[in-house]
């Protein structure tokens, strides 16, 4: 039995040990806002945070969630309300087919309000998107970035 | 037999918590598989192309992580992840170098996961062995990336020996320039081993590109002070700059007084099956200028011996040139 938390809420998963967090989040707990893309840890589709710190859940196994917090785009907004980085990403059309959008959100969570375009770069060096041309992106970013 | 590569095949795996336990059961698991980030496992075991019985985890073992100052150097816990390592504030005073080595790696998701001991026990990218084809290195008789139609791009233009693939990690060649040493326990005992030395050819073992066993647990790894605070340099060509694998790699130390190279270390990644140290190179230099006669003369040195594949000749004028931008010190810092 593996004990952790998901989005503040206690959970006890009774999974394959090395089942990918990414399918214990969407098949186990029916969290399917985490997205995959590639599977190998190339495109960050897939990106939650595991005690604050983004990695990709398609190449962690479910026996590293023991005793951690897990955070998924499912936890962000609060009362009915976006948190400010998704709004952004919806009003600066941050997202066009979606699919990058979960992961590039929980990747960039903990930049700061102000962050630079660089900050901005590196902090998303491994989330991909096929759509936008990233432009978008830095924008919504650049206009919801709270430093969570 | 069709492969579900999103399902694990069926193991035991063990999550022990101390050093002591970790190597018990690695003796009494005699096809063990360490997992430290598991970056590089999932890919194996998923695909079925290694099939251990037994998956000896160790998430759980504190004493293996974390960083240490000792006797002006430090010791780094095999299992300290790479977001550690680059951003610990003494590695980035003193031994630059391998900070900058270890924030290139992959993406920030890669670094926040992978493990120092993970980086340098990754296997080859070799496309072909990754696909599970049945070359030299996974007992087999024949290298699929050296035969006429091969594509083989990034493969080794050094020291091939049947098998062409290369070693593919930025944190090996720099803990080799500063001199490293790794500390490697199994139930017999401890043993240290060079940095320089731990890294193997095919010569040696097609199979494995490090000396470490079946058994063996990489415990920790001790930087000496040797090149504290020194004249550092670290360079990674790759494909596509967000993130990616080397092409080839570069670290250098070097102790100068004025502009005369004292010392001098130069390290290369991505040519061979092991970092290679250009001790020829290193010998000529040492005791002259750090000008542009002396950068010349080391990347002469460098790529002698160069037997290139039909599509890797590139890495003899990139490597050449990576060595002469090191001894120049170009700024290549990426933080
Ligand atoms: C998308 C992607 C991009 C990458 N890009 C780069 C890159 O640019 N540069 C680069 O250098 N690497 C790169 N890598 C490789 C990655 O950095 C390494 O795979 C990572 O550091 C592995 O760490 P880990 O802890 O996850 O390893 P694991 O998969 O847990 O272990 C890797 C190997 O080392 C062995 N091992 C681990 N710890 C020990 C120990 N303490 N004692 C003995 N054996 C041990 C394991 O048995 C296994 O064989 C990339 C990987 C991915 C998936
Ligand atoms: S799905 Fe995990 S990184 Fe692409
Ligand atoms: S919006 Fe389609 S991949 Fe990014």
């Amino acid at each position: 039995m593996i004990a952790c938390k998901v989005n503040g809420t206690s959970r006890r998963l009774n999974v394959h040990p090395m089942k990918r967090v990414l399918d214990v989040l969407r098949e186990d707990l029916g969290l399917t806002g985490t997205k995959e893309g590639c599977g190998e840890g190339e495109c960050g589709a897939c990106t939650v945070r595991i005690d604050g710190v983004p990695v990709n859940s398609c190449l962690v196994p479910a026996a590293h969630l023991d005793g951690v917090s897990v955070e998924t785009i499912e936890g962000l907004g609060a009362n009915g309300k976006l948190h400010p980085l998704q709004d952004a990403f919806v009003v600066e059309g941050g997202a066009q087919c979606g699919i990058c959008t979960p992961g590039m959100i929980m990747a960039a969570l903990q930049l700061p309000r102000g962050a630079s375009t660089v900050d901005i770069q590196a902090a998303l060096a491994g989330n991909l998107c096929r759509c936008t041309g990233y432009e978008a992106i830095y924008r919504s970013v650049k206009k919801g970035a709270r430093g969570r | 037999m069709p492969v579900i590569r999103d399902v694990m095949p069926a193991f035991e795996l063990f999550q022990p918590t101390s050093i002591a336990d970790t190597l018990g059961l690695l003796s009494r698991h005699d096809d063990a598989w360490i997992m430290a980030g598991g970056l590089d496992s999932f890919d194996w075991l998923k695909d079925r192309i290694k099939r251990p019985s037994v998956i000896i985890d160790l998430g759980g073992v504190g004493e293996l992580r974390g960083i240490r100052e000792a006797e002006g150097g430090v010791e780094i816990g095999a299992n300290t992840t790479l977001t550690e390592l680059s951003s610990h504030p003494v590695v980035r005073e003193k031994f630059r170098l391998l900070a900058e080595a270890a924030g290139i790696v992959g993406s920030p998701q890669i670094r926040n996961q992978g493990s120092i001991g993970g980086n340098l026990g990754q296997d080859t990218r070799c496309h072909y062995y990754r696909a599970g084809w049945p070359c030299y290195r996974a007992g087999g008789n024949i290298c699929y990336a050296d035969t006429p139609t091969a594509v083989n791009r990034e493969h080794a233009i050094l020291e091939a020996d049947r098998c062409v693939a290369v070693s593919p990690s930025d944190s090996a060649p720099a803990l080799i320039a500063l001199d490293a040493q790794m500390v490697v326990r199994n139930a017999d005992g401890e043993r240290i081993v060079a940095a320089r030395d731990f890294f193997i050819g095919p010569w040696l073992d097609i199979t494995r590109m490090t000396v470490l066993k079946q058994g063996d647990l990489l415990v920790s790894i001790r930087v000496p002070g040797t090149f504290a605070g020194k004249s550092h340099y670290f360079e990674k060509v790759r494909d596509r700059q967000v993130w990616d694998f080397p092409l080839v790699n570069i670290a250098a130390a070097m102790a100068t007084s004025g502009n005369t190279i004292d010392d001098v270390r130069l390290v290369v990644g991505g040519v061979a099956a092991r970092p290679i140290r250009l001790v020829a190179a290193e010998d000529a230099i040492r005791g002259r200028t750090r000008n542009e006669d002396t950068a010349q003369l080391a990347a002469d040195i460098a790529t002698r011996g160069a037997v290139t594949l039909r599509h890797n000749a590139y890495k003899v004028p990139l490597m050449q040139n990576l060595v002469k931008r090191a001894i120049r010190g170009e700024g290549a810092w990426t933080s």
